[in-house]
Formats: structure tokens, sequence, C-alpha cells
């Protein structure tokens, strides 16, 4: 993966590089479906270059902060930034080529090949009159050789495994060449080996460089891969900062209503919540 | 093969899904060879299109041997030239130039809807334009032009209508397709109603247009229709990209940078001006729209709907079906009879199969 070069835009406000300015950030963001309010007023950001894990309950609001994130919803009010800049007012090419998203829902096309439906990440990248470049097959190939999919590339996508199609979908938004990724709960529906090889593939991305915003509902797996956590409960955050600060069995009782107790991950000695029996009538 | 640590893992461990891995006969095929196949079967479409419409071209009153017909194509004078150039060639092109657009037109809407019952003729846009149609001529004006615009006002109209109807923050594929049946019954029913009231002649003339035929087609209709289809087939080219983006669900085109709504609707005015412009100059022939993207789909074993291959199937089907019109029945009946029968019954073996899918 290479890092991505500066916008040559003059005047823009704050660039990746600058210390300080989160990638992505939401300030006072009102977010809310048709009928429907998640967060009266989020505040949220991520870091440059760190592996952030927004983790709560179901129905807390993180995969709708996460679409905010992905400009897939606008905030009612507030606003969600991107390098400084206002997100709704980068063109949206623009904001592919620096964002890309791992949707929790997408659906190939009936007969699709692996190496075509990667190559369709390159959209960002194409116009009308700049087709399908050198560039492009780089991109394509690198993502293939990166999830280990080069096999397969001629391979029907409806005759893969999840973990398989799941690998197809990252390399798809990894041919997108993005300095940002997120993932919206990647490893849902994958059996425990699938889940971990792909974490092992994100972890490698954020060593390289790449900013990762997953969520994850596996509190062991993002107090292993996280370096920023986001705790959110009720369309709000509840606490921010690296998995071993946060990750107490107070804050896990109080965010998601489970008597715990948190000890060291055996393996990496990272937090690790173990639930306390409950008693029957809970 | 090592296909990945993904089927490495997985295989062992007995949770796989039945359609688990590639199996290791199947080398990894050369990415040429793919593409190979669908060239081939996309020319080959062509091709036989083509050769049936030199062969149409020498069928008639007055037979023509394929090397007469070349010959006068060629420019040879004699009676052969003014019987191709002058009769057999305008319907012969109609059909081909005509049945492209409404193959493309399916093959954008069933994209759109990702369903292959999403057809500009199943969700009521050539209703409309009949029905723009008739009211154009029941009003008394007689000229094809009125008639023509009728029915591109119908059609659109139509499309607007169903569109703004299937609407809740965006349109999905089957509400699209269930309001535009709803309201392809209630234009049914209208047209009906506008041709009892009419006087006699009027509803003949009406009825006649409403069958579909390519026996009114002289140069001086085609020429203009042509020129409009082309420049939509310029528009269909520019629009496959984010139509390819589409297929991928909403939230992975709009992370691929794709403005899906103002994408979709620019898709949606396209299709239905490549039905409106034929059911304008044809009146309405259904069902090409709807068959000839599955049978590229089949033929050409693309990803999705492929829109050039469904383009040429159609106006494979419509020449065919033209050619049946003309010359297989005692006496020519409207090509739009033809493919009502032909249509219909693939649309009731389609209707089956949704059914047997969704149970």
């Amino acid at each position: 993966m290479t890092t991505p070069q500066p916008p040559a835009t003059p005047g823009q406000p704050a660039t990746p590089g600058q210390p300080g300015t989160p990638r992505l950030a939401a300030r006072a963001a009102h977010l809310a479906y048709d009928r429907r309010t998640v967060s009266r007023s989020i505040d949220a950001s991520v870091r440059d270059g760190s592996f952030t894990v927004i983790v709560g309950p179901n129905a807390c609001g993180k995969s709708t902060l996460l679409r905010a994130f992905a400009r897939l919803l606008k905030p009612r009010s507030g606003s969600v930034l991107l390098d400084g800049r206002e997100l709704a007012g980068v063109p949206a090419k623009e904001a592919a080529r620096t964002v890309g998203l791992l949707p929790q829902s997408s659906t190939a096309p009936e007969g699709i090949t692996v190496g075509e439906l990667v190559a369709r990440g390159r959209y960002p990248h194409q116009g009308l009159f700049r087709q399908w470049s050198e560039a492009d097959r780089e991109a394509v190939d690198g993502a293939l050789a990166e999830t280990d999919l080069v096999d397969l590339v001629d391979v029907p996508v409806d005759e893969l495994s999840g973990g398989q199609r799941q690998r197809v979908w990252v390399a798809t938004a990894l041919a997108q060449q993005t300095s940002v990724l997120l993932l919206d709960e990647p490893t849902t529906f994958l059996d425990i080996a699938h889940q971990y090889d792909l974490l092992d593939l994100f972890a490698g991305l954020h060593e390289r460089g790449t900013t990762v915003v997953a969520v994850l509902h596996d509190l062991a797996q993002a107090a292993r891969y996280a370096t920023d956590l986001i705790v959110m409960r009720d369309g709000e955050v509840v606490a921010t900062g690296a998995p071993a600060d946060v990750l107490t069995a107070e804050l896990v009782e109080r965010v998601f209503d489970l008597p715990c107790v948190v000890v060291p991950d055996p393996v990496t000695g990272t937090p690790l919540v173990v639930p306390r029996r409950r008693r029957p009538s809970a | 093969m090592t296909a990945g640590t993904g089927t490495g893992t997985g295989t062992g461990s007995g949770t796989g899904t039945p359609t688990r891995g590639a199996p290791p006969a199947r080398a990894p095929r050369p990415r040429s060879a793919l593409r190979r196949r669908r060239v081939t079967a996309t020319a080959a479409i062509a091709l036989v299109a083509l050769v049936v419409g030199l062969v149409a071209l020498g069928l008639g009153d007055y037979p023509l041997s394929p090397i007469e017909v070349l010959r006068a194509l060629g420019g040879t004078q004699g009676p052969a030239s003014t019987i191709v150039l002058g009769w057999r060639l305008p319907r012969v092109l109609a059909a081909l130039v005509f049945g492209a657009a409404l193959g493309a037109s399916g093959a954008v809407f069933q994209s759109l809807t990702r369903n292959p019952l999403g057809s500009p003729d199943v969700i009521g846009f050539s209703t409309g334009a009949y029905t723009g149609a008739i009211v154009v001529i029941v009003s008394g004006a007689t000229s094809t032009v009125g008639t023509a615009a009728g029915a591109l006002v119908g059609g659109l109209g139509t499309a607007l209508v169903v569109y703004l109807l299937a609407w809740r923050g965006g349109v999905q594929g089957l509400r699209l397709i269930i309001v535009g049946i709803g309201v392809t019954a209630v234009l049914h029913s209208v047209n009906s109603w506008l041709l009892l009231r009419a006087q006699a002649e009027v509803a003949l003339t009406a009825s006649f247009w409403g069958a579909g035929t390519l026996a009114l087609v002289s140069w001086s209709e085609l020429v203009p229709a042509a020129a409009l289809l082309a420049l939509l087939g310029v528009a269909v080219a520019v629009l496959s990209r984010p139509l390819r983006q589409l297929e991928l669900g909403d939230d992975a085109a709009r992370s691929h940078g794709l403005r899906t709504e103002p994408a979709r609707l620019a898709l949606v005015v396209v299709g239905v001006a490549l039905t409106a412009v034929v059911t304008a100059s044809t009146g309405p022939i259904v069902f090409v729209a709807l068959a000839a993207p599955q049978l590229a789909r089949r033929l050409v074993r693309s990803a999705g709907v492929p829109l050039g291959a469904a383009a040429l199937a159609g106006a494979l089907l419509l020449l065919v079906a033209d050619v049946v019109a003309q010359h297989v029945t005692t006496s020519p009946v409207p090509v739009g009879l033809v493919t009502l029968v032909i249509g219909g019954a693939y649309l009731v073996s389609l209707l089956v199969e949704e059914s047997r899918r969704s149970s």
C-alpha cells in the first residue's frame, strides 16, 4: 500500500501530516435517519495513523457514527470533518480517494469474477476520459496479493465461501488506495479463524500507515487490535482512549449492563473481559 | 493450489458452506480466456443479426438472393435496388435500431432494479406511451409527429409518476416494479375507456398503432428517430460505469464516490427515453426489452446484465420477430403481436421461476 499523495488543493486548512488534526472528526453532530435520532450531539475523532475501534451495545449508534464518517449519512446539524474540512463539502470522488469503506452489506452482481469486482473499487480514480490505466492494474494486483486472492482472480464471486467473499470486498476497498479505511462489523458471519485472519490483515495495513476505523462487537478483539477505543452508549461517546486505560470492569458493567472481571489477555496482555455468572432472573 | 489462508483454515473445520472454495481441479484461468469468450459471444450475436438482416432484405413478394441483395446495397441500379433500398432496408434497419434501443433500455432497468422483471414494458412506460398517443389521436390530430409527441409525453409522464410513487428516500428495485405493474393496470383501463368512447374510425387507427408495427416506418421517420437513439446510446455508454457501481449496492457505490440518486435518476430518464422514442415511432412493442437482456446475459455470461450485448440481442429479437410477422403467417400481422406471443410465454416462465425462488 502506498501512502497517499497530499492533495494539491491550495489553501487547504489542514493536511494529514499536520500533527493534532484528526483524520476524521464529528463535532456536535446530530445524526438521524428519517424519523429516528441516533445521536443528538456527538463528538468523536480519529487520530492519524490510529487503529480506532468503536464498541458499544446494539443500537448504541456506533454504525451510525461510522456511516457519518463514510459520508453515507449527513449530519442534521454540527459537522463531520475530514482532515479538518467539512466532509459534505468535499467532492464525492475526492473523498472516496481518501476514505474507503467495507460496507456491512453489499451485493455482487451475478457471475462477476473476483478480479472484476475488485477492479470496481477503482471508480474514484477514473473519469469519463481516464478509464482503465496501468495504475489501476497495479492497484488491483496489489489488493489481490494483499488479500491472498491472486489464484482466485477469475473465479465467480458466487462460488466463494463466506470468508473468501469478505476478503474480496476488502480487496475492493484496498484497490481504492485510501489512507483511511472504515470497517463496518467486518467479522460478522465469519468463523473464528476467518475473523482473526481478517483482523490480522487490517493490523498489517495499519502498521503500514493506513488509519483504520472499525466497528466491532467482540471486546477482546477490540482490545487486541485497537490503538484507540471509542466506547458508545445511547448515541453518546462514554469513553475514549487506549484499551488498557478504558476497558475496566466498571466501564463494561456501566455500558453493557454486564457484571464482569477484566483480566490480562494471556497472549497479548491486553484487557480481556470475562463475564461473571449472572443471576438467573437477570 | 493454495486458495488462500481462508480456504486452508476453513476446509478442515467442518463449518463450511456448500460452495466453499475452489476445487483443486479448477486451475486459474488466464484473464484473457474469459474476456475472449465474452467478446466472441457478443460478436456472434451481432453476426447472426447481420445475416438475418441480409436474408430479410431478400424476403417478400419479390424474392432476392443474398448476392442480389448485396449487389443492390453496393449501389448497383435496377429494380432490386429500389426494392432493397427504398422499401425493405428502412424496415430492417428500423427493426435493428429499435430493437437495440429496447434491449439497452431493458438492460438499464433490469440492472437498476436487480430483477429480470424490471423492464420498461412491465413497469408501464410502453402502456403510458400508448395512452399519450391515444389521447392525441382521439383529440383529432392525425399527424405522425403528433402521435409521436403524445407517446413521448405519455411514456415520460408515466415514468415520473411511477418514480415518485415508488420514492421513499430513494427508489428500490422491487417497489419500482410493483408500483409500475399497478400503474400499468390503471393505464390499461384508461386506454380501453378512451377507445370505447372514441369514434369507430379513430379507435381503429389507435388500435392499429397500439398493436406495435414496423410497417409504417419509412426513411423520413427512421432517420430522426435513429439520430435521437444514437445520442441516447452515447448517454447510456457514459452512464454504464455508474450503473456498474449501483449494482454493488448503494453503500458500496457511494463509498466509491458515486452520487447515487442523481446517477439513478439520469439512468431512469435515459432508459425511459429509449423506450419512449421507439414507442413513439412504432407503437408499443412489448417484451423485447424484457427478454433481450436475459438472453444476452445467458449467452455472454457476463457480470450482471451486459448493456452492449443486450442491445445486440434486442436488435436480433425484433428483427426475427418482424420477419415472422411478415412472412410466416399467411397475411402480415403487426410485429407487436409476435413479440407479445413469444414474450408472453417467456414472462410466464420468468414468473414461475421467480415465485419458486422466493418461496
